[in-house]
């Protein structure tokens, strides 16, 4: 989105176009090849990381990113160490720290905090995160994964499963991937962490196949990719929803024993028990490249923003 | 019933039958110190009933809740007692002022001055989505 200062903003995997995408994707191919073409790309810029929520996982990967990119950083990494336990408004915060930095990354548990940080901001704000709504930069970094990995983005049976109510990631990964052509999603979960309607009623409209089942072993043998997510407990109300449904999926090398040997398994991480360790081993495992692919997604996102 | 005709002001007419009350509500017309008459059932060839409100002031009225509410309503604007203007409403594509987004995890729960706005998503079925959150409406 771009404010009415004119200062283009990242909130939505949407907010790219698909043209945008490709770019970025391959800014961050030519990162990988060429590293030090990149260093010195933001020297003299800083990049604020406004964490309103631990994740260190993100947060540090937009740090690394802005690091390699020979730019600095500021920030905090919970709201306790900011201004908001002052009582302080996301707008005038933004307004705040658009006068020490030059791009923002803002997590928050609240939806919608990073649109009202982008609305008053006079320089560029990320989401990285605004509670179970959206987080773009980890649909970039699971969409370099599935261009590196499958060579395409079109053409491909998407497998995501766990969490597909609350998991922002699995909205993002749809949002993004029903743009292209000959994709469909096998939705697997519990039926209490189906996905959302309004996720549903998109794919309707836009004519996207896809099935819902709670059957993971029975759809292996169809998928591309398999997407698995944790059942995250920071979005329950209720603990003992949480108890009864975080162990719905664990994916072992056994259930992957009828799954193509070209299939990627994705995850955005971080994994409680969802993925037997034993699969890391197998070369269908993808995750630990997506957090370096994040990255370089993260780095090539900083440089368009920026205009570097 | 007699109502004296308008020199300068609004009819809102062919509202549907019951809606006129809540119109009133959310134009705030009792703050007004001008004439306000809310007809409610009042005898319609096309609708069978209806509701009308008449008001007797040039204020600054909002069509966005008007088209809102019931976008079937026509607007006349009344100029030294002739018609001087007939308007047709349609669903608003933004929404400000007029919902409260429902949802807990919303930054606009514990943010409460934040406008609130919402965008229409879909006018077939009058989906309004919460531009911070995309809850609908």
């Amino acid at each position: 989105m771009t404010n009415k200062f004119g200062i283009e903003s990242v909130l939505s995997i949407l907010d790219l176009s698909v043209e945008e995408v490709d770019e970025l994707v391959a800014t961050a191919e030519d990162i990988i090849a060429n590293p030090q073409k990149y260093a010195h790309r933001c020297e003299g810029k800083k990049l604020a990381t406004l964490f309103f929520e631990p994740s260190t996982r993100t947060r540090l990967s937009f740090e690394a990113a802005m690091y390699e990119l020979g730019g600095n950083v500021i920030g905090f990494s919970s709201a306790d160490s900011s201004s908001a336990s002052k009582g302080e408004s996301v707008a005038d915060t933004s307004k705040v720290i658009s006068c020490y930095a030059d791009i923002i990354a803002m997590r928050h548990p609240k939806e919608g905090a990073p649109m009202v940080a982008a609305l008053n901001a006079t320089i560029p704000v990320i989401n990285a995160g605004d509670g179970g709504h959206n987080h773009p930069t980890q649909t970039l970094a699971d969409l370099l994964t599935i261009k590196l990995e499958k060579g395409r983005f079109d053409h491909l049976n998407i497998g995501v499963c766990g969490d597909l109510k609350f998991g922002r990631t699995v909205h993002s990964l749809i949002d993004a991937m029903s743009r292209y052509e000959g994709v469909s999603f096998t939705l697997i979960s519990p039926e209490e962490l189906k996905v959302p309607d309004y996720v549903r009623n998109a794919m309707i409209n836009k004519g996207i196949p896809f099935v819902e089942t709670t059957d993971l072993e029975g759809s292996m043998p169809s998928l591309d990719i398999l997407y698995m997510t944790r059942v995250q407990k920071e979005r329950f109300f209720n603990e003992e929803d949480y108890l009864r449904l975080k162990d719905s999926y664990i994916l072992t090398a056994e259930k992957l024993d009828n799954a193509k040997q070209n299939m990627s398994i994705l995850h955005p991480l971080p994994r409680v028990n969802e993925i037997s360790v034993a699969v890391d081993d197998d070369p269908r495992a993808c995750y630990f490249k997506q957090v370096r692919n994040g990255k370089y997604m993260r780095m090539a996102l900083i440089l368009k923003l920026l205009g570097v | 019933m007699n109502i004296d005709s308008i020199q300068n002001g609004f009819v809102i007419d062919h509202i549907t039958a019951g809606k006129g009350m809540e119109i009133y509500r959310l134009l705030e017309l009792s703050k007004l110190n001008c004439m306000v008459a809310l007809i409610n059932n009042a005898h319609s060839v096309k609708m069978g009933r209806k509701d009308i409100i008449k008001i007797g002031s040039n204020i600054e009225l909002d069509t966005d809740i008007l088209g809102y509410v019931d976008p079937n309503i026509t607007v006349t604007i009344i100029r030294d007692g002739k018609v001087c203007e007939k308007k047709n409403l349609t669903l608003p594509e933004e929404l400000e002022g007029v919902l409260r987004c429902r949802n807990p995890r919303c930054i606009c729960s514990t943010e409460q001055e934040l406008p609130q706005i919402f965008r229409l998503t879909d006018r077939e079925n009058r989906v309004y989505r919460c531009i911070y959150c995309d809850s609908t409406f």
